[in-house]
């Protein structure tokens, strides 16, 4: 089993092979580490991803701190001003009055310990348990948004594309694209006008007690645009995919409709959508601070801006590593997915 | 063929029996909490860290001081049943209820009022508002590290239920401060043995009519009533749910639709659908606060008096508050606002307050030109304002007021913490400014003019002025002391130390199923003292 081992031993060829991965795809560097790595090329991959991400996120974090040291105005600057030695104190508290290079280090240091310190604005909670306390809601939210532009999505498209340049596709099309181009900022508040106050079906707004009515509302509008952008991929796709030989071979071997355009065209024809699929997910599962905003979800969409325009720099810097991290992540699934999806990819 | 097309109508179909299916169910599981919608978030439950009136809400239902509110908002008796003040006006002595008791059953003792006094202003506490306790003696020399000893300010417990405080001078508003969150009492015998998570719900203990129960950051802080209260046999409310809320429209929505009880802001352009389709529901009454603009007398031409005179006449105060924001703002043509404690009823005003306005406009021109302006040399002002609708109005008004005199404005707006920053270092021409009262009392408005003062953000500076409010400080009688402050005042406006617009109003929507809710200048209506009525 061990034919090809490199002379330095097995868990030290992990390690090169980890950190040379960049050679991932070529055969020759592959052949020099054990052949349970092999086996697993996918899984190598993806640890090297996640790995190498590690430099890419503290030129970030690095970028971060200090742009966010050079805008003006500070945590405590406020309407009203508090008497120089207040100021003194908080900056003293917090260590602001430190230099620049020790206050990084030590958020570096604090870093490397999982720890993303303290918030100014939510005294009472970290940074760290604040994501965490949004993070459900927003994952639920996003979460079902994600689900139902998928589904609504590619079934609209899929449609569109069976019935090309005729009336359902045209209404298909008119419907999904003005979900897209009407902002959701203007969505929101006309269906809570007509569903909440008018029609009192559904709560105006509010997480309740988390149950589907609360979460009508803000799904839909969160997954409005992406409804649109998945329907017109996946019927540009389905008609490329149906025009092909193969489909083409597989109608003229007498194949039914039905099993042709869901057995054969289906999941080629989702290639497209899956690459769309992860900013996507990246931009539903970060939240969006107008519909958290608008419906009073306490979710994770609100902290980075608010955190921002508040100069809460701790807020700031671990909102930026959760996406980043997040994104990675997601990038990575949608890479394995293509995988799944795509012969052609799987092989290479 | 119709495969695809059945399954999405299909989709369609079962979403729609998701949403009529489940609708009837939504109905609002708290009937009996009062729904709030408060503002921002809450930063913490702990009252030495806070600095908001959205904070004060909660706080001041969970919390008691020696003294608290009464629904007008003035100072009565709380956790101190009584109180005696010295002849010299100096030492206040305050005896405790007996049955004073923190939510966890032990009493409320004086040595908790010491140690929260102490705590407050420890350096290392970094409390926002510690400078309102500083009329008690030494307050100020520990917070800024002066005296490093804790044991020196001026509070003493004479034993359990008896406190003593002693002040710097005297200070006619003292009782008002004891009100305000910086001088709630916390548990000493919880944050000596918890001192990280004390304040961590299901670990704090309060001592007002309520207790906190729930808190999720970005959506709401819950509270119920806190057995161990004397009063919570005559609590009608049984808890209260604050939302943290920033969006007014869609807050406002969620009142209409009857989950929101009672809305602490609502956006001004819905005034006039308000008061027509809900008629009664909008508190809109004065606020113990001024808007004004503050001229940086430290740059030529503003060092110039006439100059400033002159922009302050051209400014046409009685348009601004009903036409330009639309909910009535009273014009300010003085700089304490009407209705202070301890001041004359008559408060000073600007001598030109009741000339007619085209009059106005002309001296002012005059002004200009005597100091050097008009048409061939016209005056150029930037004039910055915190970005924010209400702000961009007036000041888009202003500057078309101030056209007529030759003066070309630049309007420059930046977000509100780049904008106070630059206030503080003296980093503008002219630029938009607001108070509200932290206390009863003129004083608290006197100081933003006075020489030294971190909110004097103009530099304006007069001698008399500054002595006028050193004499007063030390003096007992107050219709006196009213009287001097009243000079001081007037030097100001003759002086056009800087120029307020206009008082604001605070802007309650109430629903009427809310019984007990009194306006206020302070706007301060404690839940205890409401009711609400199906």
């Amino acid at each position: 089993m061990t034919i090809d081992l490199p002379p330095c031993g097995g868990d030290a060829g992990r390690q090169r092979g980890v950190l040379a991965g960049a050679n991932v795809s070529s055969c020759g560097t592959l052949r020099r580490y054990p052949r349970r790595h092999r086996k697993h090329p996918m899984l190598r991959y993806a640890t090297f991803r996640l790995l190498s991400t590690i430099p890419v996120l503290l030129i970030a974090i690095t970028a971060c701190f200090f742009i966010l040291r050079l805008a003006p105005g500070g945590p405590f600057d406020q309407e009203r001003a508090l008497p120089p030695a207040v100021l003194a104190n908080l900056r003293a508290y917090y260590h602001l009055d430190d230099t620049l290079i020790v206050q990084y280090l030590r958020y570096l240091g604090r870093l490397a310990q999982f720890d993303l310190g303290p918030s100014f604005t939510t005294k009472d909670f970290t940074v760290a348990q604040q994501i965490a306390i949004g993070l459900p809601y927003t994952l639920i939210v996003g979460g079902s948004a994600f689900l139902l532009a998928m589904v609504a999505g590619v079934i609209s498209g899929v449609c569109g594309a069976l019935y090309q340049n005729r009336w359902a596709d045209y209404g298909i099309a008119a419907v999904v694209i003005t979900g897209l181009v009407v902002p959701n900022f203007l969505v929101a508040p006309i269906l809570q006008l007509i569903f909440g106050v008018k029609l009192d079906w559904l709560p105006v707004g509010g997480w309740g007690d988390g149950s589907l009515p609360y979460l009508i509302m803000p799904v839909i509008v969160l997954a409005l645009p992406h409804i649109a952008r998945i329907s017109r991929l996946m019927r540009g796709s389905m008609i490329e995919t149906l025009n092909a030989n193969f489909i083409k071979t597989a109608t003229a071997k007498g194949i039914g409709r039905r099993r042709t355009v869901i057995g054969h065209a289906l999941r080629p024809a989702l290639t497209p959508v899956v690459s769309y699929l992860g900013p996507a997910a990246g931009y539903l599962l970060t939240g969006s601070i107008v519909v958290e905003q608008i419906f009073g979800i306490p979710g994770i969409g609100r902290y980075f801006i608010n955190a921002a325009l508040n100069r809460d720099y701790g807020m700031v810097l671990g909102t930026v590593i959760f996406y980043m991290v997040l994104i990675v992540v997601l990038n990575l699934l949608v890479d394995l997915a293509y995988a799944w999806l795509d012969p052609k990819v799987r092989t290479r | 063929m119709t495969i695809a097309l059945r399954s999405f109508a299909g989709a369609l179909a079962l979403s729609a029996i998701f949403l009529t299916g489940t609708a009837l169910d939504s109905g609002r599981a708290e009937a009996a909490d009062m729904v709030v919608y408060n503002g921002g978030d809450v930063t913490s439950l702990d009252p030495h860290k806070l600095s908001g009136d959205w904070e004060d809400r909660v706080a001041g239902d969970i919390y008691e001081g020696l003294m608290t509110e009464d629904p007008k908002a003035k100072p009565v008796a709380g956790q101190a049943e009584s109180h005696e003040i010295s002849d010299d006006g100096l030492t206040y002595t305050f005896h405790l209820r007996e049955d004073a008791r923190w939510s966890d059953g032990e009493p409320v003792t004086a040595e908790d009022f010491v140690y929260a006094f102490r705590r407050l202003q420890a350096p290392k506490t970094a409390a926002q508002y510690a400078y309102l306790q500083y009329p008690i003696k030494n307050a100020e020399a520990i917070n800024t590290g002066k005296i490093e000893d804790l044991s020196q300010l001026g509070v003493r417990a004479i034993d359990d239920k008896t406190l003593e405080i002693t002040l710097e001078r005297p200070t006619p508003y003292f009782l008002g401060a004891l009100t305000h969150y910086t001088a709630y009492p916390v548990p000493k015998h919880l944050i000596e043995t918890n001192p990280d998570d004390w304040v961590q719900i299901g670990t704090i203990v309060t001592n007002g009519p309520y207790k906190p129960v729930e808190w999720v950051p970005g959506s709401h802080v819950l509270t119920a009533k806190n057995e161990e209260w004397y009063g919570v046999d005559d609590l009608q409310i049984d808890g209260v749910r604050f939302l943290s809320m920033e969006d007014n429209s869609a807050g406002f929505k969620r009142y209409r639709a009857g989950e929101i009880d009672w809305m602490t802001d609502f956006p001004k352009d819905q005034f006039a659908f308000i008061e027509e389709n809900l008629p009664g529901q909008a508190h809109v009454v004065p606020f113990a606060g001024l808007y004004y603009y503050v001229f940086n007398t430290s740059k030529p031409p503003f060092d110039n008096a006439d100059v400033r005179k002159a922009l302050s006449m051209a400014v046409n105060r009685q348009v601004i508050g009903p036409q330009v924001l639309g909910t009535g703002e009273p014009p300010a043509y003085g700089w304490v606002p009407p209705g202070m404690a301890n001041y004359p009823e008559d408060g000073a005003r600007v001598e030109w307050a009741d000339m007619p306005y085209g009059e106005r406009v002309e001296e002012a021109k005059t002004l200009l030109s005597e100091a050097g302006y008009g048409p061939d040399n016209p005056l150029n002002v930037v004039l910055r304002y915190n970005t924010n609708e209400n702000h961009k109005r007036a000041a888009v008004a202003v500057a078309a007021m101030w056209k007529p005199l030759g003066v070309n404005v630049e309007l420059n707006n930046a977000e509100v913490k780049v904008h106070y920053a630059d206030l503080r270092a003296g980093d503008f021409e002219t630029a938009r400014a607001g108070w509200l009262a932290d206390y009863n009392d003129p004083i608290n408005f006197l100081d933003l003019l006075k020489s030294g003062v971190e909110m004097n953000y103009g530099r304006w500076s007069n001698e008399t002025y500054n002595k006028l409010l050193d004499q007063a400080s030390s003096m007992q009688d107050l219709e006196e002391r009213g009287k001097v402050l009243k000079e001081a005042e007037q030097i100001a406006l003759d002086d056009s130390a800087a120029l307020p617009i206009y008082y604001y109003l605070s802007e309650n929507i109430v629903s009427p199923k809310v019984k007990g809710f009194e306006d206020n200048v302070f706007d301060k209506h404690r839940t205890r003292y409401m009711s609400l009525e199906e």
